[in-house]
């Protein structure tokens, strides 16, 4: 393996951290949609996201991609794999994001909302000024997991041609028949990279546990 | 549309022999990292001893591993080094050897959680070994770890689908050969996904009552 082979990985994981990233931040405001809509039984819609947030949490994500790789370019709609990655990933995070913002939503208490309401609040105020800030503080370990989880599972994007880490490593493997060092290059870049976001969890839930005790 | 879901249908033996394959591999590879998970854990509890530190950092490593690298490296990767397996063997393999990881974790920090003095409570009742472990350690353990346990099953299932790529004989890969074979991705995918979201019912069905059984016992 050369190190023009070590540079290709390491490009690939560029191409990794830039779906991540891609994926997460379509995920978490889709994902808080979701909840929102849950959580404030919007008629007709509530039933609808519920199913869907279930359907999409069981299913694995290689499914999931093929699903859509080869089923949108089916009804007429033309995807790349880079989209459809960004696309599988998106609706794969955004429904584990749903439920963790929704649980978060349910645990907030009551009172709050009436007294925001009694000191003449609109409910949009109300959203951003008393409920947000509170329940990303609450949920913020739990969404930083997920980003680990989503980090976890972006290998499977390589399978529809995406040219992450994975896909070099596999590539470099079968052109000097030695596939084990590039795997390895892959899981050393792969491993302290969620070992780091698994850290700051480790850091938050620790800080808040702290000054919750402290309070 | 309803015509692609025909043709799937012709093909439900395919993917009804893709389904069992999905099964058998989850509830072993299940039910071995259960049974190595707790075995480990055993070793892990022991918090001030060399060994537990040595199981915490491998455990942790495997933690930060995509199941699908772990999973090439050990079809493609082990080969180089003299150890060879068929696609069942690296799949099965993989998700036990990655999945007890995760077991242990579990296992041990329910173990952790545990209130010290029901066992001791035990102890001066006469409990010792074995029917102490069943009749005082166990019901608390289960019924604590139960639903963390069940999502790790459905996440067992989930990282089977990963296998498709080592051309093992399962769901994705059964949906797969239908749509490769007559072109009708979304019918037969969409078909997948949802014996996927069965499997995962059943799993939390099985999870709520065993939950409720171990409530009715307290």
């Amino acid at each position: 393996m050369s190190y023009s082979d070590v540079l290709s990985i390491f490009s690939g994981a560029l191409t990794t951290l830039l779906l991540s990233l891609a994926g997460i931040a379509l995920g978490l405001p889709i994902g808080l949609g979701m909840a929102l809509i849950r959580w404030g039984r919007v008629p007709a819609v509530t039933r609808f996201v519920a199913v869907y947030v279930s359907l999409l949490r069981a299913s694995p994500l290689v499914t999931l991609l093929l699903l859509l790789f080869y089923g949108l370019p089916d009804l007429g709609i033309e995807i790349g794999p880079i989209s459809a990655g960004v696309l599988a990933l998106t609706m794969n995070t955004s429904a584990f994001y749903c439920e963790i913002w929704r649980s978060a939503l349910v645990a907030f208490p009551r009172e709050q909302l009436e007294a925001a309401r009694a000191v003449g609040m609109r409910r949009s105020m109300c959203f951003r000024r008393i409920v947000l800030p509170q329940i990303a503080r609450t949920s913020l370990p739990a969404l930083v997991n997920e980003m680990s989880q989503l980090i976890k599972v972006t290998p499977v994007l390589a399978i529809v041609g995406v040219v992450d880490i994975t896909r070099a490593a596999v590539r470099i493997g079968a052109d000097t028949y030695q596939p084990l060092p590039p795997f390895c290059v892959a899981l050393a870049i792969y491993i302290p990279i969620i070992f780091a976001l698994v850290s700051v969890q480790r850091w938050i839930e620790r800080r808040q546990a702290r000054l919750e005790a402290s309070a | 549309m309803i015509h692609d879901f025909g043709i799937v249908w012709l093909h439900v033996d395919l993917l009804v022999s893709g389904l069992a394959n999905t099964v058998i591999l989850s509830v072993s590879a299940a039910l071995s990292a259960l049974l190595i998970g707790a075995l480990v854990s055993t070793v892990l509890v022991r918090r001030a001893h060399v060994a537990g530190h040595i199981v915490r950092c491998l455990i942790d490593v495997a933690r930060c591993t995509p199941f699908l690298l772990f999973a090439y490296l050990i079809y493609y990767g082990l080969p180089s080094l003299g150890v060879r397996f068929d696609n069942w063997g690296a799949g099965m393999v993989a998700l036990i050897v990655y999945h007890s990881a995760y077991m242990a974790e579990i296992l041990g920090a329910a173990w952790l959680a545990l209130p010290r003095d029901t066992i001791e409570a035990g102890h001066a009742f006469g409990y010792s070994g074995l029917r102490l472990f069943r009749r005082i350690v166990m019901p608390p353990l289960a019924l604590n770890a139960a639903p963390i346990i069940g999502n790790q099953i459905i996440q067992i299932v989930k990282d089977s689908a990963f296998l498709t790529i080592i051309a093992l004989p399962e769901l994705t890969n059964a949906a797969s050969a239908i749509q490769s074979q007559y072109f009708v991705p979304f019918a037969a995918f969409i078909t997948a996904m949802l014996l996927y979201w069965a499997l995962c019912l059943v799993v939390e069905a099985g999870v709520s009552v065993l939950g409720r059984m171990a409530d009715a016992r307290r």
